[in-house]
Parts: structure tokens; C-alpha cells; sequence
């Protein structure tokens, strides 16, 4: 258990991604079979076995420690998992965990082969047996409370550098592999054939574009390509095989238990790619909602019945990639799109419409076309070459996105937090904020890149030199209406948000500009901001 | 009559207060007679009358505040009985820092022994806490909570050890209070094998040669200062310094620096995240959660008064035990720094 205790720490404790990718490699190399495969299935949750629940774990230590120095204890750590685990009282003298402590592998078996009802006995016993650390990490394991911040594909992209293999390959298989992984492993130390995906209805690796640069136009004939809006949701592979449906993102992960509406839809036998949407309700056909309409049904484990009949989910179809038997990926895009329409023509007409081509002969064209979409979730244009197989990952030349021009607001800088990594000792992560009042600002958002390393520098002397406050790693910037650091800040989108004292929420937020001379008297105010949201809404 | 312990020591704004004898432990402001146990800012300050306090924690004193201080000072060996007015004070080894030493006030056969901050655990860098039975203990309550079990330190220099050897091209930088906690580090990492120079802040050097004048051996110590050496020449370096420089163009110097800090606090994750350290190391000069509770049973007192920090659960536990506790109100005291 210790060595998984120490991963989730530093993993925690590591702010950089190449870090956290490396911390990774290293305990697959380190730590045998079966033992790296449950840790890699309980950061990457997909771990099943019995929960133990916070009411049963408090329960367990209120036989342990004082019910008022346990009330103490966790009003100062403010976690549960991490209060029992420090103050579980040990047997004994040593600080050091005994010697038949557990190992992350017989917890997992042990717990599995288990009934719900044992959980809290078999979680005592261990507690008895381990070190903070050790008890850390169980704790966590077995109330299922890792917010480690790792994505799967930091995951799937540190078992690919891990074996020296394409991450692709990783994200095709995944569905169809099972914790430990010992076949996984295998294959990947070199030992072992690549594991066939047995899986009904597995993830295909998705294809990607680069963004264009106005030069590039000089160096493509219009005549090579085509163009259809790129809508801004959620990109997704809706497929289907032997009745298994599955919804996934464009990085593998399954998303099909928070969409059940769409996913019911797909009933038939292939694989399209696309773009989940949500609709309003109402009317004939599909009307497209905003992007606030989406957030309603992102990040869900469940749906309500009045998400689902209040914001239904739907997919515009992009691709086609399986028809049948049939695999069309190495097929060029002017062949794949008719077999698309065709296909599409015969599914539910409220949950699958294909997205629609734009006709254009010059640059220019596509040029106005951009500039007036016709939907406010519309982010911009797709170039795509007619001649294009579907290719996994980014392939060069291909597709490009060209996207709308950002939103721009002139905001005032509030707070600054110092940076980790090579950014130790500057102030580096901005908070800005627009006026609601005069005299008022409310802060809006955050951003930490945008900017050169010679314009950090400048940012940085400002912070120090107008600090009012601070707390911890933050200092509150001198800000008001004669004095103050304005930002030009450009962002992709913008919507309402109840967590935020704004009430709005940006997309992407970035410095595109340090506004030296403009006086914070005459940023933006608060109004702005929400109508932007009016106009995408 | 028996005489009351709070006849002979009672809680001021200026910190403890004994009448009988006039004088005070660890004011936290200028008085006429201050007696000090230990060196760090919150208990020793500048601009008293008369100090009495050991000859290590004069020194100390003098080195941060200069040797006109305080109008006067005495030395107090340790274990020699001091008469004031009609009090007699005895200085003890607290464990805590070099010069630390708990104070026992004495008057008619009544024993209140002062504290100050303590740890039992053995120190290469100062003399060992002995427990000193008495009627009344004033002990701190720093990490009075069942969460503070301090690990080995030895254990967690080793994970620093292991953080280095993994990141050869970061500079690690190490928070560390710069009486105390810095010279144990730094001795607990000689004592782990490692003998490359290890890099300090200008704030730690007098200190530093100060443990060495008194036979803590503690290798060989550079400046960390970019005079004497290109950015890259601290990679895989090891650097120590007050905590407060790592947000400071100070840290600017090294090559993606990673942020740690040696602290009790280090055992709450919050705490750690809060500070963005990134590699948190568990070492406390202070008495774990453990700690306090086998000493309050070592010494045996009729009754413990609990001062700075989380009183509460301290008193509590007394409560649970049979014994006799009170929280004693004394204001400026919380050692953020260790």
C-alpha cells in the first residue's frame, strides 16, 4: 500500500504535467503485476468494488478516538478520509507500519470478492495494520474520493511513453481491458502480443486538425476542399455493435451513462463521429441550444428526468468511420460523406442530423461565411481535403480549423498568485475583474498565459510594487479607478454561471494585451459581459 | 496556608507574570526583568531590562538583536537553583532548539514548571527534554491534535534524498526556520550520508556558524547567491532558506525550482497546497499529539496549564485522563514557522 500512498502523493503535490507523466512511468517500472494495474485502475476510476460510506467510516472511528477530539481534529483538517487516517490511533510504539500491512493488491481482491455489507470490518482491520500514508490511501480507495486531477489521457499518454507506443493505440484498447491489465503490461514491457480488444463497440482513435495560419491560405486550392460549421460541444463517437451502445469522447473516455437519451438512439450497427448538442424542446426537427443549454447535461454521473426532457441530447454527425462490416476509414472524405447522409437518413431524425456543407469557391467566401453564422454555438469554420482518409490523430495537412475571433474585454487586474515550476518567484496567475458599480470591481476570471516572458517580467514588478494584501501565495493588487493594470483579456465563449459572484463564466480566458495606457476608469463593465452572453444565447 | 499556583505565576498581557518575584517568562513586550527560554522571535525580544536565560540562547539573542539587547543579562546553567526575591528558578533542557530550556518557578514547596516550546524526541542539534516533575505543568499545545503523530525524520530526509535523485536538473528548495529548524536539516541530512555542499540564504549564516562554534557540525555550507555561480550550477542542488524568500525574487536564481518546506504543518495536505509546496517534509521541533500526552504522564503534574495553540483538545484529554487541565490565556505566541 505504501508505494501507491506515496504515488497519490506526489501525484497531488505535482503541479507539472511532465512530472506527473514521469511519476507515473516510473511506478509501472517499479511495481510488479497485479499491484500496478490497481493503481493504475483507481487513478484512472475504473475500479468496481464495494464502497465504503463516510457515515460507516465515522462510525468506525468514533470506537477509536473521543467524539469531541475527533470534532477538533476534522474542523482543523477539513477532510474526512485524511482526519481518520492521521488520527487512527496506532498499536505499539513504531511510527512505521506494522509488517503485515496490506498491499494494494490483496486490498482490492479481498474487497471484490467481498459482500458490501463486510466492507467496514475489512477496513478497520487494515487501518489497524497501516501507516498514515497507507491508511490515506485506502481511505480513498475505498470511499472512491480520488480527485487526483489527472485526466485519462495524461493517463493513457504516460502508458504509451511507458511502453514506447503510440497513444492511439492505448485509447482503442482501453474499453476493452480489465484491471489488473496483466496483458496490457505485458504488451507494453515487450513481453507480452498486443491484447486484441474483444470489447463490443470499441472506441476508434479520433482524427484531429490543425489551426490555420493566414498564410496557409495561399497554399491550398479552395478546389481541394470542403468546409461545414464547427459547432461548438462536444465532440464525440456514437458506435454500436452486437447491441452494445457507447457514447465517447474524442480521448476515449465513455460518457453513455450521463446521455441515456442519445444513447438508446443508437440503433444501428457502425460508428460516426460528430458532435453532441443539446436541443430545445419543441417544434418539429432539431433546434439547436446554446452552449449553456449543453453545460446543463455535462459533467454528470446521472440525468434527472427533467434534464432529459428539458435539454435532450442530440448528435450532428460529422464522419462516418464504421458502416456495418464494413470499416470506411481508409476511404477519402468525398466518399464518406455520402455514405454518411445515406446512413444518417435512416436514424431517429430528433436525436442524429448530419452536419451541413458549406458551398464556396474562394477563400474569401468561406471568409463571410464565417464572419455570419447562422448559430450563436457555431465557434467557427472546418477545411477539410476531399481527398482526406481518417486518419487517428493530427496528420498533417488534412483538416484545419478556422475559428471565430475571440471575444475581447479590457479587465482590471486584482490578484496575482506566484507560479510553480520555472515560474517560482513570479507572480504569474491573474485574477481580473470588470466594474458593476463605479468604484466596484467584481472579479471574472483568471488567466496565466497570453503573455511574453519579457511582458511576465513587467507584470510581475507591477504586482509587487502595488500589493495592498496578502494571503499565502496570493497578493491583492492595488486596483481602482485612477490606479490600476488593465488587460485586454480574449476568451472563446461566455456564459452564466451560479459559482461564480460575477454570475458569468468565460471559456479559455487569456491576456491577448497589456493595456499600459488605459486608464481602469475605462474597462469593461459588468453589463458588457452579460450582454455577450444575451448574444449567444 | 498552602500556597495557590496562581499566587506564583498568573497570565499578563505581557506575558507570565510572577509577583512574588517580579519578573517575567517570554514577554512579548519590553519589561524590566524577562526570564527566556528559548531564541525564537515570538518568545525573545529585544528591549528588556534584565535577561536571564541560558548562555546558548544569550548568544542567540545577541546575534539577532545585537549584543545591547537588553540592559543586562545573566547566564543560567542548566540544573543551577537561582534565588529571586524569595522564588528559586531552575533551568531544564526542552529539546526544542540549541539553548531551549524549560523554567521551574519554585516558592514554599510549590513547583510550576514553564515549558516554553519542547520536544522529546532526541536532537543531534540541541540537548534532550527531561521531564522535570512539578505541581503544576505549563506545556504548549502547538500540535495538540490527534492528527500531529511527526513521523521519523530521518524517514522523511530520505524522501528528500529520493525527490533529489529523481529531479537531477531542479534546484530543491527547502523552507526551513532559520534558528533550529535549518541547523537539524541540515544535520539530519549529513547524518543521512549526503556530503555535496548544501546552499543557504544569507538569513541562515550567522546561525549556522553559530552551531558549528558549539560543535554542531554541519559540512560544508555555500551562500546561494548567483555571484558566485551561473543558474545552472544549482541544478540538483540542495538549498536552504526562510520560507518567506521562496516568493521573492530570491527563488529566481534556480533552475526550476521544487518547493519544500520542513514543518509540522506539513502533515495536513491543505496546509501544504495552500503554501504550494511540492515536496512537504514532516519535521517539527515540537511535541507530536503522542509527545504531549506521554510527557504529561511523565511528569506526573497535579495540574497542566495549556498555552498556544489548539488548548482545547489538549484540555480535553486531560479531561478524559483524570487530570486536572485549564487553558491559559497568553496572547503572541503561534509558531507559523515551524
Amino acid at each position: 500500500m505504501n508505494r501507491f500512498a506515496d504515488l497519490l502523493d506526489m501525484l497531488a503535490f505535482t503541479p507539472s504535467r511532465n512530472a506527473k507523466l514521469s511519476l507515473l512511468q516510473e511506478y509501472f517500472r517499479a511495481v510488479p503485476d497485479p499491484e500496478r494495474g490497481y493503481a493504475l485502475a483507481a487513478i484512472a476510476r475504473d475500479l468496481d468494488i464495494p464502497a465504503v460510506k463516510p457515515a460507516q467510516l465515522r462510525e468506525l472511528i468514533s470506537t477509536r478516538l473521543d467524539a469531541e477530539l475527533f470534532g477538533y481534529s476534522y474542523d482543523y483538517v477539513g477532510d474526512l478520509a485524511e482526519t481518520i487516517a492521521l488520527a487512527w490511533p496506532e498499536q505499539g510504539t513504531g511510527h512505521a507500519g506494522r509488517n503485515d500491512a496490506p498491499g494494494l493488491a490483496e486490498v482490492v481482491e479481498t474487497l471484490r470478492a467481498s459482500s458490501r455489507r463486510d466492507g467496514p470490518k475489512l477496513v478497520e482491520d487494515w487501518l489497524d495494520r497501516l501507516d498514515a500514508p497507507g491508511r490515506y490511501a485506502l481511505l480513498k480507495l475505498v470511499t472512491g474520493g480520488f480527485r487526483m486531477g489527472l485526466s485519462g489521457r495524461l493517463i493513457k499518454q504516460a502508458l504509451a511513453a511507458f511502453g514506447k507506443v503510440e497513444v492511439n493505440e492505448i485509447e482503442e484498447l482501453w474499453h476493452g481491458l480489465t484491471p489488473p491489465y496483466l496483458e496490457l503490461f505485458a504488451w507494453l514491457e515487450g513481453g507480452g502480443e498486443k491484447p486484441v480488444n474483444a470489447a463490443a463497440a470499441p472506441f476508434r482513435p479520433v482524427m484531429l486538425s490543425h489551426a490555420i495560419d493566414k498564410g496557409d491560405f495561399d497554399k491550398l486550392d479552395p478546389q481541394d476542399f470542403t468546409a461545414e460549421w464547427k459547432w461548438d460541444g462536444i465532440r464525440v463517437q456514437a458506435t454500436s455493435e452486437r447491441g452494445v451502445n457507447r457514447l465517447y469522447t474524442r480521448t476515449g473516455d465513455d460518457i453513455s451513462a450521463a446521455f441515456p437519451d442519445l444513447v438508446d438512439a443508437i440503433a444501428f450497427d457502425g460508428a460516426l463521429d460528430g458532435e453532441l448538442l443539446v436541443a430545445r424542446p419543441g417544434g418539429g426537427g432539431i433546434e439547436t441550444g446554446s452552449f449553456s443549454d449543453l453545460q446543463q447535461r455535462l459533467n454528470r454521473k446521472t440525468v434527472t428526468a427533467k434534464q432529459l426532457r428539458d435539454h435532450p441530447a442530440f448528435f450532428r454527425a460529422y464522419d462516418i468511420l464504421q458502416d456495418g462490416a464494413e470499416d470506411l476509414r481508409a476511404r477519402p472524405f468525398h466518399e464518406r460523406r455520402p455514405r454518411l447522409e445515406a446512413f444518417v437518413a435512416g436514424l431517429d431524425p430528433a436525436r442524429f442530423d448530419c452536419s451541413q456543407m458549406l458551398g464556396f469557391d474562394t477563400w474569401d467566401e468561406l471568409a463571410a461565411l464565417r464572419a455570419d453564422p447562422p448559430f450563436a454555438v457555431i465557434e467557427g469554420v472546418m477545411i477539410k481535403r476531399e481527398a482526406s482518409p481518417y486518419v487517428p490523430g493530427r496528420p498533417k495537412g488534412e483538416w484545419y480549423k478556422w475559428k471565430r475571433d475571440p471575444f475581447l474585454i479590457d479587465a482590471v487586474l486584482m490578484y496575482a498568485q506566484r507560479g510553480h515550476g520555472k515560474r517560482s518567484g513570479y507572480y504569474s496567475d491573474y485574477t481580473f475583474g470588470v466594474w458593476r458599480d463605479p468604484g466596484e470591481l467584481v472579479p471574472v476570471g483568471k488567466a496565466y498565459f497570453g503573455f511574453t516572458d519579457e511582458e511576465l517580467l513587467q507584470i510581475d514588478k507591477y504586482v509587487r510594487e502595488n500589493t495592498i494584501e496578502r494571503f499565502g501565495p496570493v497578493r491583492s493588487v492595488r486596483a481602482g479607478l485612477e490606479k490600476g493594470l488593465v488587460f485586454e483579456v480574449a476568451f472563446e465563449g461566455i456564459n452564466r454561471s451560479t459559482r461564480h459572484k460575477s454570475g458569468v463564466a468565460m471559456r479559455f480566458p487569456r491576456i491577448s494585451r497589456l493595456r499600459w495606457d488605459k486608464p481602469p476608469a475605462e474597462a469593461d463593465r459588468l453589463e458588457t459581459l452579460e450582454r455577450m452572453i444575451d448574444g449567444v444565447e | 496556608m498552602t500556597p495557590r499556583p496562581e499566587d506564583l505565576l498568573v497570565p499578563r498581557r505581557e506575558g507570565l507574570y510572577c509577583p512574588p518575584g517580579d519578573f517575567f517568562i517570554d514577554p512579548v513586550r519590553g519589561v524590566d526583568r524577562a526570564l527566556i527560554t528559548h531564541g525564537h522571535a515570538d518568545h525573545a525580544r529585544a528591549g528588556h531590562g534584565h535577561v536571564l536565560a541560558t548562555a546558548q540562547t544569550l548568544d542567540i539573542m545577541a546575534i539577532r538583536y545585537g549584543v545591547d539587547h537588553a540592559g543586562a543579562t545573566q547566564a543560567a546553567a542548566l540544573g543551577e537553583e537561582i534565588r529571586i526575591r524569595d522564588v528559586t528558578v531552575t533551568f531544564h533542557p526542552a529539546g526544542h532548539v540549541l539553548g531551549s530550556a524549560q523554567i521551574a518557578v519554585e516558592r514554599n514547596g510549590l513547583r510550576i514548571v514553564a515549558s516554553g516550546d519542547y520536544k522529546p524526541r532526541p536532537d543531534p542539534t540541541c540537548a534532550t527534554f527531561a521531564p522535570v516533575t512539578c505541581d503544576v505543568f505549563i506545556t504548549e499545545a502547538t500540535f495538540a491534535l490527534p492528527v500531529f503523530r511527526h513521523p521519523d525524520a530521518a524517514g522523511e530526509i530520505r524522501r528528500l534524498l529520493r525527490s533529489v535523485s529523481r529531479n537531477p536538473d531542479r534546484a530543491h528548495l527547502i523552507g526551513v526556520y532559520s534558528l533550529g529548524k535549518a541547523q537539524r536539516v541540515i544535520r539530519l541530512i549529513r547524518d543521512a550520508g549526503y556530503d555535496r555542499p548544501l546552499y543557504i540564504h544569507g538569513a541562515l549564516q550567522k546561525l549556522c556558524d553559530y552551531y558549528e562554534s558549539q560543535g554542531i557540525a554541519l559540512g560544508d555550507l555555500r551562500p546561494a547567491t548567483v555571484e558566485a555561480s551561473a543558474k545552472g550550477d544549482f541544478a540538483g542542488a540542495i538549498v536552504l532558506g526562510p520560507p518567506s524568500a521562496f516568493g521573492d525574487k530570491w527563488a529566481r536564481r534556480f533552475p526550476d525550482p521544487l518547493i519544500s518546506f520542513a514543518s509540522g504543518w506539513m502533515q495536513v495536505r491543505a496546509r501544504a497546497r495552500q503554501r504550494g509546496v511540492e515536496l512537504p517534509l514532516v519535521i517539527s521541533d515540537h511535541a507530536d499529539w503522542d509527545e504531549l500526552a506521554e510527557t504529561i504522564h511523565a511528569v506526573a503534574p497535579g495540574e497542566v496549564w495549556v498555552t498556544h495553540g489548539r488548548e482545547e483538545a489538549l484540555v480535553r484529554w486531560c479531561e478524559m485522563q483524570g487530570i486536572s487541565a485549564r487553558p491559559l490565556n497568553l496572547v503572541g505566541y503561534e509558531d507559523e514557522g515551524d
